[in-house]
């Protein structure tokens, strides 16, 4: 889960990072009163979860009521990169001197952590990286070890930090760490951060993303989760368990395990291109074992998608034999139909693995006319996008 | 021969007692592996089908000389589990549970290399199997025979649609390296081993969007595998930014994206096929130009 820059923010202070004093508002009126509390010359900031918010008009500078009002007003509501703004975060203007970056982020290829650095902060690091390498550090963390004191000296001194922030930058660079390992993050990034004209360092703006496999440790985690940009079908999904992820075409796609899905998803594209771009609609995966409920739930799901016209149900019998598996799919359709749902849009099923003979038998025989069986993976596909023209 | 498992594994199941444990106890023993202990904390001195149960890893490991163990442990205890396996220099851990907090396996990865006595496969894996030797995990032993193809991959039914498709051919080791972002075991590990096993002659890798694992492995193979290798990706059509299933299954920006590790493995003259099948088609061609099926 990505956070917010307020969330991350938050988070960054509790574990000792500097931050400057803000507050988050989500209309123009709370916007006057937080600028009541802070005075002075504040800054409006769109609190999105995506990058460019200055260039989309997402930041700017007040120093009086009405200023806070109209500038608040015109950010919210704005849409970056897809993204509606529904909230803001107000803070003290700083006098800014020189702006840095620092990150810790988990590192897939060295299996391991890695800290980055640079005493050229504020831009795109992705720009720094490419255009000068050379300005930004990289050092390796081990897991085990942490980030100590002579490992954040070690990043700072490879990033050049000025020695008059030294001392500042190690101390952060050790509590950011912490934020990453006690709050399980898998990013934690702040750019820039700025050394002000008093001489002190503080993070002015902040980026995490946390793992979600660690939520069973971080019940306050539940407050950070923001479900107001999220398709109302995969939050139906998420209450009911399922790995489901909405995407933008017409066929509808349940199979078990993620590899079998994804490769599912192609393959259906692959088809659909013959048939005027149809694509899949949607990433379900209802796992190895596939009983009767989580099918007849993930195509509850799938057949309320009002953009599917045809369903793709791709099952690979292992663990559970292709026999359980059809008549998980007749039940599926017997629960919803008792519900009240009949069932109308066609279903297309490939089934093939263990006992992949008596399993079709099982779905030839049932008698449902919109069951339609399909001998194989590519053959399904195509059936599939040629019915949802 | 085969890759990491053989008919000489000695395995014992951590958290044998628990239901996901014992059904898979069971139908491991089918597939003819030797399991020889289970460990679950608290109840050492029971058993599960005569199988005894102990406290730790260590007192098993006593015992019955096991070599290997298959974690079914839930997420929050797994990393207590793994640990547990590599103080007591299990040779092969097989880490089958989803859902681990990312700071625990780089932790216990690293513990793993700190040691120098384990290799974890995993986590988030089905596993791996040498069909008629032995069988470590979740995958189904009874949809492949024993054969020559060696076969890698990061997703659990995308292995087994392929062992099923060249089940006539037959398969020496299927290493399902899973799907979270780090992993024990790498598509490098298993390349390298196959090119060792003088009973593998072809490797089947299976990709999918995340990481660069498969780019790497490409640059690998180019310098270091002499055998026939065909390769599958999946994920072309997923978004950027959606997780897709597997902790590690995300493109980010213009990382991880299907596209450029077909790119990266048909550059080093991988055979990358389209679909499943037509990858299937494709180790087809060259088994039977081997002289193999």
């Amino acid at each position: 889960m990505d956070l917010y820059e307020y969330q991350a923010k938050e988070l960054f202070a509790k574990h000792g990072v500097p931050i400057t004093p803000g507050i988050v508002v989500e209309n123009v009126n709370d916007a006057a009163s937080a600028y009541e509390q802070l005075g002075g010359k504040v800054v409006i900031k769109a609190q999105v979860k995506t990058g460019g918010r200055g260039k989309a008009g997402g930041v700017k500078v007040a120093d009086n009521e009405s200023d806070v009002k109209e500038k608040a007003g015109a950010i919210l509501g704005l849409d970056i990169k897809g993204h509606t703004v529904r909230r803001v975060l107000i803070s003290e203007a700083s006098q800014i001197v020189e702006e840095y970056y620092v990150s810790f982020l988990l590192d897939r290829a060295n299996r391991s952590f890695l800290a980055m650095a640079s005493v050229e902060g504020g831009m795109d690091i992705e720009e720094v990286a490419a255009t000068k390498p050379e300005a930004l550090a990289k050092i390796q963390v081990d897991a085990l070890q942490g980030c100590t004191k002579e490992k954040a000296e070690e990043i700072a001194v490879a990033a050049k930090f000025p020695a008059a922030v030294m001392d500042q930058v190690v101390a952060i660079l050790q509590n950011l760490w912490t934020t990453l390992v006690k709050e399980d993050a898998t990013l934690v990034e702040i750019n820039p951060l700025a050394k002000l004209a008093d001489g002190s360092v503080v993070a002015l703006d902040g980026k995490m993303t946390l793992d979600d496999n660690a939520r069973f440790r971080h019940p306050d985690h539940e407050d950070l989760v923001d479900n107001s940009n999220t398709d109302p079908l995969e939050l139906r999904a998420h209450e009911l368990d399922l790995n489901y992820v909405k995407l933008s075409g017409e066929v509808g796609v349940i199979g078990n395990g993620a590899g079998l899905v994804m490769s599912t998803l192609d393959v259906v594209a692959y088809a659909g291109e013959e048939f005027g771009g149809v694509k899949p609609a949607n990433f379900l995966d209802i796992g190895g074992g596939a009983s009767a409920e989580v099918m007849a739930n993930g195509l509850d799901i799938i057949l309320h998608d009002p953009e599917v016209k045809s369903v793709f149900v791709n099952v690979f019998g292992g663990i559970t034999a292709c026999d359980a598996v059809a008549n998980g799919i007749l039940q599926a359709i017997e629960l919803l139909e008792a519900k009240g749902e009949k069932v109308t849009k066609p279903l297309i099923c490939r089934i093939d693995g263990n006992n992949a003979i008596e399993g079709r038998r099982i779905l030839d025989e049932s008698g449902i006319a919109v069951v339609e069986r399909v001998e194989t993976m590519d053959e399904a596909a195509r059936r599939v996008a040629e019915v949802a023209r | 021969m085969a890759i990491f498992l053989d008919e000489n594994s000695r395995v014992i199941v951590q958290g044998m007692t628990g239901s996901e444990g014992t059904k898979h106890t069971r139908r491991m023993i089918q597939s003819g592996t030797n399991i020889v202990g289970g460990v679950t904390p608290g109840k050492g001195g029971s058993d599960v089908d005569g199988i005894p149960v102990f406290n730790s890893v260590a007192e098993a490991k006593a015992a019955t000389q096991a070599n290997v163990s298959v974690v079914f442990v839930p997420p929050r205890f797994a990393k207590a589990a793994v640990i547990e396996a590599i103080d007591a220099a299990i040779e092969l851990c097989v880490v089958i549970t989803e859902g681990i907090p990312v700071h625990d396996t780089a932790s216990f990865y690293q513990y793993s290399v700190d040691k120098k006595t384990t290799r974890i496969i995993g986590p988030n894996c089905p596993g791996i199997i040498s069909p008629g030797k032995s069988n470590a995990g979740i995958t189904p032993g009874d949809i492949t025979q024993p054969g020559r193809i060696g076969l890698v991959s990061k997703s659990g039914t995308l292995t087994y649609q392929m062992m099923y498709e060249l089940r006539d051919i037959g398969f020496s080791t299927a290493v399902g390296i899973g799907g979270d972002p780090i992993v024990g075991t790498t598509h490098i590990d298993c390349l390298a081993a196959f090119e060792a096993d003088p009973d593998t002659d072809a490797i089947v890798m299976i990709g999918e969007i995340g990481g660069d694992a498969e780019e790497r492995a490409a640059a690998y193979i180019a310098a270091n595998i002499t055998k026939p290798v065909v390769g599958y990706v999946a994920g072309f059509t997923a978004p950027e930014g959606k997780t897709m299933g597997h902790a590690g299954a995300i493109v980010s920006g213009s990382a991880g994206t299907a596209q450029a590790k077909k790119e990266a493995l048909e550059a080093v003259g991988v055979k990358v096929g389209k679909t499943p099948s037509e990858t299937a088609r494709l180790m087809r061609e060259i088994m039977q130009n081997l002289g193999q099926s």
